[in-house]
């Protein structure tokens, strides 16, 4: 296991970068605990995957070098790097059976024979596979091919990170419930550190202790699952986590109240932002609620997604999202109450500090 | 279930059809006609019976051709398989490198048959021959007209030359077809180059591979051209395949029916083969 | 209207689609919901022509089409993969069936500027697809599929290959761009929420059957069996053996669960009974919610709310519960069922009860 050190790093695939837009990876610098299990979350070309290959060495940064443990490694290459990396498509080597699937990276490490039948055999039990040892790795599903690509990771025992590329994205929904909570029990019980890359933000919120998410290139806020989606640092964060995103209101910012339209929304402390800038309140749908108090909104429609309804409406002309429970009805009159603990204000797509 | 569009349909494979018993069924049947029969050129015809089947297989001359197209097949595919899969592993699989070793490939493949033996022809004759001249110069006693080992080193390298690219292409494409990933695994789990091959390459590569033995083999067990024109079946007769057997036969003493029986034992050989070959392969899938 | 009529494929023996009944009607949109391998995309082929079903019929209108090819049929197609065609303008893509049906100039052009507005792609119509985000490839093979005002249009889980995101945003226009023509609309997905976020109806599929078809809340709020349940559930569904008798639903380990009012009429005797995630909380919701002792596996944070892996009596069941819960893996505790919710299938799998319309 080791503590990841990512010091000044910049990555650019063109040969001399000039401008900031050059960079694919702008600048990270950060420090990322020893057992951590971290996501790296953003949509395609957010450059998620360009930080993950220069975590396993298959790409050398621009600038900045990458530190585990303290030990620099940028000039390593991958094999040197000791590190395990479960793909988006199962790699399994097919002609195998899947303990010698398993044996592998021993083997090729020139492990003892008797060690190797050992930590096998551990790890065929952790990955649920024992009564599957000696079948061909081939004939396999493809949940069962990810958890052998798994298990070579955790079947040695010097791996300093084990790196998830989009690993659910060919499991079915059932199986990817049962994946995701048998990786996070092996996370709790053996404390890998693990950097998980996806752009489903159920798997990173669920999956992780931190989730990065990348905007653009860039790190646009590192935080636990509850404050991405409490306080989401960029109008980005409150939109891409939450499932509808944030609301997100035009308003006018006076004292500690803002204005929507004709209407007043108070705030819980007054925020102050720079006079020019484009101020947003947000607030997400889980903190809306409707009843026949508060202010009036337009019903538009309501999708009924079993568990609970997603309610689209116009809330002074603007589109607002609210969840409501599977049994609530909606009043002919209806209207709305934004929770205080739940509203964010937003100056040019930043979040203010509320008092601040 | 009625379908009367399945009617119309064979109206439509007709023509092919006729094509078909033209240009196949029918000329083969003339050989089968020759084969039971003896004529002497004037337009009459004996029947024979199987006789010409029973001289044909009790004759030395028919097995040692056919020994030595064995002999030839099994040689050239223990050189050009591996030597194929050889080069196509260290062809570059991105940038410029790509398309050039590509056409570098695929030349000697656009050559025709004749013109690969007239090549080779002159190439190895001791006075003129670039090869032959200088390897005398060297003091290597070569002369592939005279000596039979010569002869036969020199159709081998010109079939290796010629038809080594198409084991290449053929593995070049299984090749490309591996994703990334499973290299980076690979280099993850500290595989050796060898293991890189034994556990990722050849599985991928192992049906291409079906296919270019199965090509290579039938090829080079019908290889007519290339050494009728380098060495004409000599020195005596240390390079006279059945092909070649079988012209002479049939257009040198125009033994008609005798050829004809070969030609039909040569046919059933290849069949029986490629059935071989075909059921292996199909087994193959199955199992997947 | 398309008929399939008793419809089965079978490959080498084996059923890849057993013996189907289906009627779709004109301006519907069908999802078809299993997991992969369920016969989704194999049914799909026979409805399109481009396989020939094994035995049964396919009706159009009436008209019996089990023979014609896909070419003399008016099917449109689009995939999990984006294909378009790679050197065209996204507007010749989009304009490509019209000008094959022969369309003059004027039609196409108003045709190819409709279908654009609506799939937000009038910016990119001079671009080239490999130009484009995953999400404008495939609004560019949707719009192709729109134009060329098929009678049918077979969706196989177009939306697999995109970002979460972009995923959620297609979701909510298909709906709308396919109530405005009258086309019919088959619609493959893996996902329970996607068939909920789509709506129309729904067949479920299970190894090569149909378990149910039906208004996709329907199917969703009253499964006609368990296997219909389990597939249309994501989280998995919740479920445990019980006995049916006068105390109660008595579970292997003793406990019982209050009987709720839907369920009084069932025969006494042994039942699955079946439940959502969020019917189990940590704190009793009401005061006939019943107690039951359970170890913890795994918690899982979702932002507002929390998964609860849970084992009990052996069942893996997962619990739904708001705000943020981390109870460390193999913890005994205690959480609450409230059984006003619970749905109950007899020993053959059938629905013994409605209950997820009873609240």
């Amino acid at each position: 296991m080791a503590r990841i050190t990512l010091d000044h790093i910049r990555h650019a695939y063109g040969p001399k970068p000039s401008a900031e837009k050059d960079y694919a990876l702008k600048e990270v610098h950060h420090q990322w605990e020893d057992g951590g299990a971290y996501a790296l979350l953003g949509p395609s070309g957010c450059g998620k995957t360009t930080l993950l290959n220069i975590i396993s060495g298959l790409l050398t940064p621009s600038e900045g070098r990458i530190l585990f443990d303290g030990r620099d490694v940028t000039r390593l290459p991958t094999e040197s790097r000791n590190i395990a990396q479960v793909f988006q498509f199962p790699v399994i080597y097919d002609t195998m059976t899947v303990y010698d699937n398993l044996a592998f990276p021993l083997r090729n490490r020139k492990v003892p024979e008797a060690e190797v039948d050992r930590r096998v055999r551990e790890t065929l039990a952790m990955i649920d596979l024992v009564d599957w040892a000696d079948r061909k790795a081939r004939g396999l599903t493809a949940d069962q091919k990810q958890k052998i690509s798994l298990g070579r990771g955790l079947v040695r025992s010097d791996v300093n990170a084990i790196l998830f590329d989009e690993p659910l994205t060919v499991i079915d929904p059932h199986m990817k419930w049962i994946l995701r909570s048998q990786l996070k029990r092996l996370h709790q019980t053996f404390g890998h550190t693990m950097v998980y890359v996806t752009h489903d933000q159920t798997e990173a919120l669920t999956f992780a202790e931190k989730v990065v998410v990348m905007y653009e290139g860039e790190i646009v806020q590192i935080g636990t699952p509850v404050e991405l989606f409490e306080k989401p640092r960029h109008t980005f964060v409150g939109y891409f986590i939450g499932s509808p995103g944030m609301n997100l209101l035009p308003a006018e910012l006076s004292g500690a109240s803002a204005t929507v339209g004709r209407q007043t929304i108070p705030l819980s402390s007054g925020p102050t932002v720079v006079p020019e800038a484009r101020v947003e309140l947000g607030i997400r749908p889980e903190y809306v609620r409707i009843g026949r108090e508060g202010l009036p909104i337009q019903v538009t429609k309501v999708e009924d997604v079993g568990r609970q309804k997603i309610v689209r409406a116009l809330f002074e002309g603007v589109p607002l999202a609210a969840i409501i429970s599977e049994d609530q009805e909606i009043p002919a009159d209806p209207r709305v109450v934004f929770e205080p603990h739940g509203i964010n204000i937003y100056a040019d797509s930043w979040r203010v500090e509320a008092g601040g | 279930m009625d379908k009367p569009w399945n009617n119309k349909a064979w109206f439509l494979v007709l023509p092919v059809l006729l094509l078909v018993a033209f240009s196949a069924i029918v000329p083969l049947m003339t050989v089968v006609n020759y084969s039971v029969q003896d004529t002497f050129g004037n337009n009459e015809f004996f029947w024979a019976g199987t006789d010409w089947f029973r001289d044909i297989l009790h004759s030395g001359r028919f097995w040692d051709a056919l020994g030595r197209n064995l002999i030839f097949s099994f040689v050239v595919l223990a050189i050009q398989i591996p030597l194929g899969i050889f080069i196509a592993l260290n062809m570059p699989k991105h940038g410029i490198g790509v398309p050039v070793c590509l056409v570098l490939m695929a030349l000697p493949l656009l050559i025709p048959w004749n013109v690969v033996g007239t090549i080779w022809q002159v190439f190895g004759r001791v006075d003129i021959g670039f090869l032959g001249h200088y390897l005398r110069v060297l003091g290597v006693d070569y002369n592939y007209t005279q000596d039979p080992v010569d002869a036969w080193a020199t159709v081998i390298i010109m079939d290796v030359w010629h038809w080594t690219s198409l084991v290449v292409l053929l593995c070049y494409a299984g090749l490309v077809s591996i994703p990334d990933a499973y290299y980076q695994a690979a280099k993850i789990d500290g595989a050796s180059r060898w293991s890189v091959f034994r556990y990722i390459q050849l599985p991928k590569m192992k049906r291409v591979l079906l296919i270019a033995v199965l090509l290579r083999f039938m090829d080079s067990f019908m290889i007519y051209t290339e050494p009728f024109v380098v060495t004409g079946g000599g020195p005596g007769n240390s390079t006279t395949f059945l092909s070649i057997d079988l012209v002479k036969m049939a257009v040198g003493q125009f033994d008609l029916g005798p050829a004809a029986a070969m030609s039909i034992i040569y046919f059933l050989i290849i069949l029986l083969l490629s059935w071989v070959f075909y059921t292996v392969m199909t087994s193959h899938d199955t199992q997947r | 209207m398309l008929e399939l009529r008793n419809v089965e494929k079978v490959v080498a023996g084996e059923h890849h689609v057993h013996p189907t009944n289906l009627a779709l009607e004109r301006g519907t949109l069908n999802v078809l919901l299993g997991p992969t391998l369920s016969g989704k995309t194999s049914l799909m082929r026979l409805m399109a022509g481009l396989d020939r079903p094994t035995g049964g019929s396919i009706h159009f209108d009436g008209k019996d089409v089990t023979g014609v090819r896909v070419q003399d049929r008016n099917v449109a197609m689009v995939y999990q993969q984006f294909i378009n065609y790679p050197a065209m303008t996204v507007y010749e893509n989009i304009a490509s069936p019209m000008r094959i049906a022969g369309r003059d100039k004027a039609a196409i052009d108003r045709e190819v500027r409709r279908a654009a507005d609506l799939l937000k792609l009038t910016p990119y119509l001079d671009r080239t697809p490999l130009n484009l985000s995953g999400g404008q490839q495939q609004r560019t093979a949707l719009a192709r599929a729109l134009v060329k005002n098929a009678s049918l249009v077979l969706l196989d889980e177009p939306l697999a290959n995109l970002d979460y995101k972009l995923r959620e945003e297609l979701r909510l226009e298909l709906p709308k761009i396919f109530a405005e023509s009258g086309t019919i609309f088959v619609y493959a997905t893996t996902e329970p929420t996607e068939a909920l976020l789509l709506g129309g109806n729904t067949a479920t599929l299970s190894q090569g059957r149909i378990t149910q078809f039906g208004r996709t809340i329907d199917v969703y709020r009253r499964p006609a069996d368990l296997l219909t349940a389990r597939t249309f559930a994501d989280p998995p569904l919740n479920t445990i053996e019980v006995g049916k008798s006068e105390a109660g639903l008595v579970t292997r380990g003793g406990e019982v669960i209050a009987l709720p009012p839907h369920l009084s009429a069932v025969p006494d005797g042994p039942l699955t009974i079946a439940f959502q995630p969020h019917h189990l909380s940590l704190r009793p919701p009401t005061d006939t919610a019943t107690r039951l002792p359970v170890t913890t596996l795994v918690s899982e944070i979702g932002g507002s709310e929390s998964f609860v892996h849970v084992d009990f009596l052996g069942n893996r069941w997962v619990m739904l519960e708001h705000g943020v819960h981390e109870i460390a893996p193999d913890r005994e505790i205690e959480i609450f069922l409230d059984s006003r919710h619970v749905m109950a299938f007899g020993t053959d799998g059938r629905a013994l009860s409605n209950a997820r319309e009873d609240v």
